[in-house]
């Protein structure tokens, strides 16, 4: 297309705004490919995307703007996308329209020209608008608007390279448009259609006493030449806007004007704006669009009768959900071992580097602390790349939108939002992308709520420890219970902890539950491969960063000090059952020959043991010991991570959660009861730190992070307290080494 | 009367909207007005419901519904 002769390549930035639902995204991604950054408005809960797109000579720095309905600042999305465009005054807002819906879609632009920027609109879907019987004349309506208007399908591909042609032509560049303006012969415009007919200058009129009004609220601005969206603002009484008034006297004589404004309307101001707004937006429809009657039943709604039937939605959503996971686990476990394998043997060729059994610190930290604990989270990664995948699918075809119709019958009983249902149940797999999944819901407390409960949700690190400790203490036939109380507990925790947080620190309105229900629709490969990716390179990008710099800190703590010759390891060290061979007396750490034994003496004296052994008086009400606390510590490496520990310090080489010698130790040590608080403390307390690192990451502040891992180890420690005080009462202390 | 006593297939005109600027801001960006024709496309009886909007559909709460004053 545009065969640019300028050697100088030029640099535009331009912002893609549009509904949600629209498209955005789609035509977001195929002009940048995969060269698009993901990342969080600072301090905010809003997903944020960057991208370049280099075509014909033009250097385009896109940002794909959240998707909104208005510029009203009602929600944290609606004040990102406004804030973006009042202060970095992008030179092109791409407005990405749903041809098939065009009414409603064209309020957000009727707001985009007040702001006064070029804009380019465009009209995505034509093919659907097309199947619907729509005919749009797409040059009266760039006539109309004083706009390019570019036909395009985003899902297919067609109509970027006039897009770009459009974006430069609107910033004024001088362009290489193609020839084909768009003639409406034949029904809607065909893709890659693009009419110009050049700038006009097109605005809701909003009546003489208004546009009065908004005159002489603009004399009181400092800036002489305000935007016709600053004004339309001042008349709505918008709070943002008015805060920004700062010659004295301004706002009292805004707020004034206003008043006397409202007193002669019938109806309060933002509907009669509104109003104003959709009665210009149908006399232009009336002009552009023909369309057979509207409320002809669609191929959406006739899916819908199935999909949201009151009976058969919810069983056809949990049918799905299981679909999703097995493919996602039977998928992903088979490359799980492959990467595992790498990981071990990455750890053996290292370990190849020194001689057997020297004692080298360096060995220590890449093989022990560093594949350890980022070998750990990354061995997760096909699993997460395939649920990314799925939610891909999910949200692209329309679907996750119906599935928040059907749960919201019950998630709304507990103060959360139909959608959080997916992330809880991504919960079971691995938080860290249950977390990241809170980015469909659409308001910052809907997804700090879910996110503050979501470790409650029994990851898959976890079941591990239960693996190891329900055989140590319950007979067979208890083992399954067992493990359903475990998860259970987990779930009604997190529900009741939702409905807390819901009338406590998130009190205030319920968000009452209004979203659009979009067509179906097929989304394109490079749409669900470039969300899949940018998500996963996320959480790679996370292990080997925050995770790294974590695990080597923790794989410090648990290896060092290291002790002298002459260190006695405790004395309760000998407690351990006479029956066993190795229990050791407590002789000085240089004369331990076992390697087992010596690797218990070198934990307790290391850093985690003596916290361990100093929370001892705290955790002792739960019925812990300092064995306990150090894995625990252990455990905020990741929670598996806990097993292994416990094998430390029972001296127990290479336990696993299969290891029947370390259960003997457990059963000898512990009763049944305090096997069950390990696993209840577990669940509960302090999530790992990788979901320390992405809670952070997600809710933009420190603040909720901190707040999570102590709410939770709080919560941790009163219900384990409750449960070890109660249990001891009703006798269930007595039972050591009952099996 | 409320929205919530319209049947499945029926069209009603909006009258008016007990709620506050929030709410209504809310409901006019989806094109909700007093004055608009919508038509109800699913009230199973519990749970939110689905109305046909200016040419799409939206989902509303029940409670939200609750408060909306239709004609018929």
């Amino acid at each position: 297309m545009t065969k640019t002769t300028d050697p100088a390549v030029r640099t535009l930035n331009v912002a893609v705004a549009g509904n949600p639902n629209a498209g955005k995204t789609t035509i977001f991604n195929n002009l940048t490919g995969a060269r698009q950054r993901v990342g969080n408005y600072p301090g905010v809960t809003v997903e944020w995307k960057q991208g370049t797109c280099r075509r014909g000579g033009l250097d385009l720095e896109l940002v794909d703007l959240p998707g909104t309905y208005s510029l009203t600042a009602l929600s944290e999305e609606e004040l990102v996308a406004r804030d973006y465009l009042l202060t970095r005054s992008p030179d092109v807002v791409v407005d990405v329209v749903d041809a098939s819906n065009l009414e409603r879609n064209l309020f957000l632009t009727t707001e985009l020209l007040e702001i006064g920027l070029p804009v380019v609109l465009v009209l995505n879907m034509t093919d659907m608008a097309q199947d619907r019987g729509l005919q749009i004349d797409a040059a009266r309506l760039s006539e109309r608007l004083g706009v390019p208007v570019v036909a395009a399908v985003g899902n297919k591909g067609l109509g970027m390279d006039d897009l770009v042609a459009a974006v430069a032509k609107a910033a004024g560049d001088v362009p290489n448009l193609p020839a084909s303006v768009g003639v409406c012969v034949d029904g809607s415009p065909q893709p890659g259609e693009v009419s110009d007919a050049g700038p006009g200058g097109w605005f809701v009129e909003y009546g003489d006493d208004a546009e009065r009004t908004m005159s002489e609220m603009a004399r009181t601005l400092v800036d002489d030449k305000p935007r016709r969206w600053h004004k339309v603002k001042l008349l709505e009484q918008d709070h943002r806007v008015l805060e920004g008034l700062y010659t004295p006297g301004a706002r009292e004589a805004v707020t004034g004007l206003a008043a006397r404004f409202t007193a002669d309307c019938a109806e309060d101001v933002d509907t009669y704006v509104a109003r104003r707004r959709y009665e210009a937006i149908g006399e232009l429809c009336a002009e552009v669009l023909r369309q057979p009657d509207r409320r002809t039943i669609t191929r959406s709604d006739r899916i819908d009768h199935w999909v949201m039937h009151p009976i058969l939605g919810v069983p056809l959503f949990l049918s799905m959900m299981y679909l999703v996971f097995t493919l996602t686990f039977s998928a992903g476990t088979p490359l799980m071992e492959v990467i595992d394998r790498g990981f071990v043997w990455l750890a053996a060729t290292i370990n190849g580097f020194w001689e057997p059994g020297a004692d080298s610190p360096l060995r220590s930290l890449l093989v022990d602390g560093i594949i350890g604990g980022v070998g750990g989270v990354l061995v997760f990664l096909p699993n997460i790349v395939l649920l990314f995948l799925a939610i891909a699918v999910l949200e692209g075809t329309g679907y996750m939108a119906r599935a928040a119709f059907v749960m919201d019958r019950f998630m709304s009983k507990v103060g959360l939002h139909g959608k959080s249902f997916i992330p809880l149940l991504i919960g079971f797999g691995c938080t860290i992308p249950a977390i990241m999944a809170t980015r469909t819901l659409e308001t910052r407390r809907d997804r700090l709520i879910t996110m503050m409960v979501l470790p409650l949700m029994s990851c898959g690190a976890r079941l591990p420890i239960y693996a190891l400790l329900i055989p140590a203490f319950f007979s067979p036939t208890w083992q399954g219970p067992m493990l359903w109380i475990v998860y259970v507990t987990g779930i009604v925790l997190a529900l009741v902890g939702a409905q807390l947080l819901r009338s406590t620190v998130f009190r205030g309105d319920t968000t009452p539950f209004l979203m659009e229900l979009p067509p179906y629709r097929m989304p394109t490969a490079t749409s669900l491969l470039v969300q899949m990716w940018t998500r996963a390179w996320l959480y790679v990008k996370k292990a080997g960063t925050l995770i790294l710099g974590a695990a080597i800190i923790l794989w410090f703590l648990t290896f060092y000090p290291k002790p002298d010759a002459d260190y006695v390891p405790p004395q309760d060290f000998d407690r351990a059952p006479a029956t066993e061979a190795v229990s050791a007396p407590s002789i000085p750490y240089g004369q331990i020959t076992d390697p087992a034994q010596a690797q218990a003496a070198e934990l307790s004296y290391s850093i985690a043991g003596r916290v361990g052994r100093l929370l001892e008086p705290i955790i002792a009400p739960l019925g812990f010991d300092w064995r306990i606390g150090t894995a625990l510590i252990g455990a905020v490496a990741a929670k598996e991570v806990f097993v292994a520990q416990m094998g430390i310090v029972f001296a127990v080489s290479e336990a696993d959660a299969e290891s029947e010698a370390l259960r003997d130790r457990l059963r000898a040590r512990y009763t049944p009861l305090v096997g069950f608080c390990i696993m209840i403390f577990a669940l509960i307390a302090t999530p790992c730190i990788a979901t320390f690192a992405v809670t952070r990451q997600e809710s933009g502040s420190l603040g909720w992070a901190v707040a999570q891992t102590w709410g939770l180890t709080a919560l941790a420690w009163i219900v384990t307290f409750a449960i070890f005080q109660v249990g001891q009462l009703l006798g269930f202390a007595g039972s050591v080494g009952a099996a | 009367m409320p929205l919530t006593m319209v049947s499945e297939g029926t069209k009603a005109i909006l009258k008016s909207i007990d709620g506050g600027h929030q709410m209504r801001g809310r409901l006019a960006a989806l094109g909700l007005l007093p004055g608009t024709e919508l038509e109800v496309i699913q009230n199973s009886g519990h749970g939110p419901f689905v109305v046909s909007v200016r040419g799409s559909r939206i989902v509303i709460g029940r409670g939200m519904a609750q408060r909306m004053e239709v004609d018929e």
